[in-house]
């Protein structure tokens, strides 16, 4: 029972950021190569006219090396990279096939400038892979139209085995998010991953009436590529978490006990294979949906240890337990506010299913939504304020979004089908969330404006997303 | 159980008795055929037939009750269970006079077999959200536990689990499937 580790830490540790030269005419804005590596080059910011977003093309990354397996890392590497950069809508990502009219650079400093600004693009990324004898190389750089100068470049490099597609994938994240981070100021997504519950293996254990299906947690990249097992098991195990860190998750399990099965939390350090089952549970004290306090050190969790479902919290390792809600009615799913101050939960203490706050402490409870039946809410991360929930319209949910200002709520998600279990991006900028919109369950990304509605998971059904941070 | 097995010996050993007595029993007398009248010798009456005489009384039948219950497995047990589920209304977790009766009824089948354990199972149906209704279940598993409990059974004979919505009984999309599957639902887990 337990763990897949299925990465390369390896290629995670070893993209290695040397800074590379700038053409001749651009005086060195950075000091040598060396690590850690500093964002100097922020002198050139890719800008487009009319206040539009920065037009950018993808001239592709060339394969230095002739073999097929670079080959395919590179083509793999410049669509993802495309992908990466049209997800956070700071740029307009001009066109694949409208790209591919511009002829092929010879090398990444021979770029057909003037073809590009007939394009109309603003900035041109352009880049290489190499493959060495101990591994793989790719240089990057997103060269300004306008000036012709080089607003962004740096060399990557990993083991030999990151030249295979999935995990060549993360060379296209990582400059994605370092383009973002040095054009646009932004925090992207295209390193974090979504945790969730699936049942897409197909297994079923023995039930008391029927076979039931068994349902494990998994990992995936943001955009629901490279998907990875993390838990092996004949059971439930649902409603996933991610420590602060990444390196853990915090899952509900429904786990063997005394001529029975219980609910407990399980956390498990995926890349170690080690887990844990902090809260102690048994028949009689079951605990389910955990949230890792931002900071990592606390976990809150609803349980029945005292006879009805109350939110409880703990150390991470189980000590310091304390609880926070007592009340006769439901208490559940908690979620914590960002600087960890705060703690929203749903309740049905007025008759149905609705949201409240209280302070990390179990003080001030308040209750902020009236609507019809409310669930799971989830906290934003800095800098937006506000709350997501699932609420009932129709025969099923939508997504809204709650502002803890102005007290005021919207619909982010329509009505198709039943949307549930919202989870916040850690830039707050995209919802991850259930969607039976095209039959079974599965999980989707909608921006919070209510754009961009992508299907991330397509096999069984899938549900409890959680994004890393 | 070791008196109720005696006490089957002694039934069954009184009804082998009877069967010995049956097979002993002395042959009905039949009357007997008055002896032909001598050719001339007066007019006397025939003897009167001797009355018939009774064995002793059979004794009634034994009664065997078979328990076919006990005898089963578990998987047995709760593929077919006795056990009456509880239905519960949309978004409640009340036990209503249906529930209760079906309750009662289950309290009965507790007492009978007093070294079962079980798993009150709540259910709910998909109309609610995945993780409210991971404590909706709980709530309608612990109401039927209180109410078993109310009713004489020891709660240590009862475990509850909550699968919120992730186990429905009938995969349908229909008021007629969400009514089954908003539900407690018991499972003999020992024995």
């Amino acid at each position: 029972m337990t763990k897949t580790i299925l990465f390369a830490s390896a290629l995670a540790g070893a993209v290695s950021l040397g800074a590379q030269q700038p053409p001749a005419q651009q005086p060195p804005a950075q000091p040598p190569a060396g690590p850690p590596p500093q964002q100097t080059e922020v002198t050139i910011t890719i800008a487009s006219t009319g206040g539009l977003p920065p037009k950018i093309a993808i001239a592709g990354f060339i394969p230095v090396t002739t073999d097929a397996e670079t080959a395919a890392a590179a083509k793999a590497i410049g669509d993802v990279l495309w992908d990466d950069l049209n997800f956070e809508r700071e740029f307009y990502m001009i066109a694949k096939d409208a790209a591919a009219t511009v002829p092929r650079a010879a090398s990444i400093d021979q770029l057909p400038i003037d073809r590009w600004k007939e394009l109309g693009a603003n900035g041109v990324i352009v880049g290489n892979v190499q493959r060495t004898g101990s591994g793989l190389i790719v240089r990057a750089k997103l060269v300004d139209v306008g000036s012709g100068r080089t607003a962004f470049g740096k060399e990557y490099s990993g083991s030999l085995d990151s030249i295979k597609v999935e995990r060549a994938r993360l060379y296209a994240h990582t400059i994605a998010d370092e383009i973002h981070q040095q054009q646009r100021g932004l925090r992207g997504v295209a390193r974090t991953k979504l945790a969730f519950s699936s049942d897409r293996a197909g297994e079923r254990f023995k039930g008391p009436v029927a076979d039931r299906g068994i349902k494990d947690i998994y990992i995936a990249d943001y955009d629901g590529a490279n998907v990875k097992r993390v838990t092996v098991s004949t059971t439930l195990n649902v409603a996933p978490a991610w420590s602060p860190d990444g390196q853990m998750l915090a899952y509900t399990s429904y786990l063997p006990g005394s001529f029975s099965v219980f609910q407990d939390v399980v956390v498990s350090m995926i890349y170690k294979g080690m887990r844990q089952t902090p809260a102690h549970g048994d028949p009689n004290r079951q605990n389910y949906l955990p949230a890792f306090s931002p900071d990592g050190s606390k976990i809150a969790f609803t349980s029945n240890r005292d006879g009805n479902p109350e939110i409880y919290v703990m150390n991470r390792d189980g000590g310091g337990m304390r609880r926070l809600t007592n009340n006769p009615a439901i208490d559940v799913t908690p979620t914590w506010s960002p600087a960890g101050t705060q703690i929203a939960f749903t309740s049905d203490r007025s008759g149905s299913p609705q949201i409240y706050i209280m302070n990390a402490d179990g003080t001030g409870q308040q209750k902020i939504t009236s609507e019809s039946y409310c669930d799971r809410p989830t906290w934003s991360p800095a800098p937006f304020n506000e709350i997501a929930y699932a609420s009932r319209a129709g025969g099923g949910y939508v997504i809204r979004v709650y502002n803890i200002e102005n007290h005021e709520s919207h619909t982010v998600s329509d009505n198709i089908g039943s949307n549930e279990s919202p989870a916040f991006s850690p830039n707050g900028r995209h919802i991850a969330f259930t969607s039976s919109r095209n039959g079974r369950d599965q999980i989707f990304v909608i921006d919070r404006d209510g754009q961009n509605l992508r299907q991330i998971t397509r096999e069984g059904n899938n549900g409890y997303p959680n994004w890393s941070q | 159980m070791r008196q109720r097995r005696f006490a089957a010996a002694v039934v069954f050993g009184a009804f082998l008795a009877a069967g010995a007595c049956h097979k002993n029993k002395p042959p009905i007398a039949r009357p007997t055929p008055a002896p032909p009248a001598p050719a001339s010798t007066g007019t006397r009456p025939p003897a009167p037939p001797e009355p018939v005489r009774e064995a002793q009384p059979i004794p009634p039948e034994p009664t065997v009750t078979s328990d076919t219950l006990a005898g089963k497995d578990l998987d047995e047990i709760n593929k077919n269970s006795p056990f009456q589920p509880v239905f519960f209304a949309l978004d409640s977790f009340d036990v209503d006079q249906g529930g209760q009766q079906a309750l009662n009824a289950d309290a009965d089948i507790l007492k009978k077999y007093p070294g079962w354990t079980i798993t009150i199972e709540g259910h709910c149906d998909e109309r609610g959200t995945a993780e409210y209704n991971l404590a909706l279940g709980e709530r309608r598993a612990l109401a039927a536990k209180t109410y078993l409990v109310s009713l004489g059974i020891p709660a240590d004979r009862l475990r509850t689990v909550s699968y919120g919505k992730e186990f429905p009984f009938d995969p349908g999309h229909s008021e007629d499937a969400w009514s089954k599957n908003r539900r407690a639902h018991f499972v003999v887990t020992s024995k």
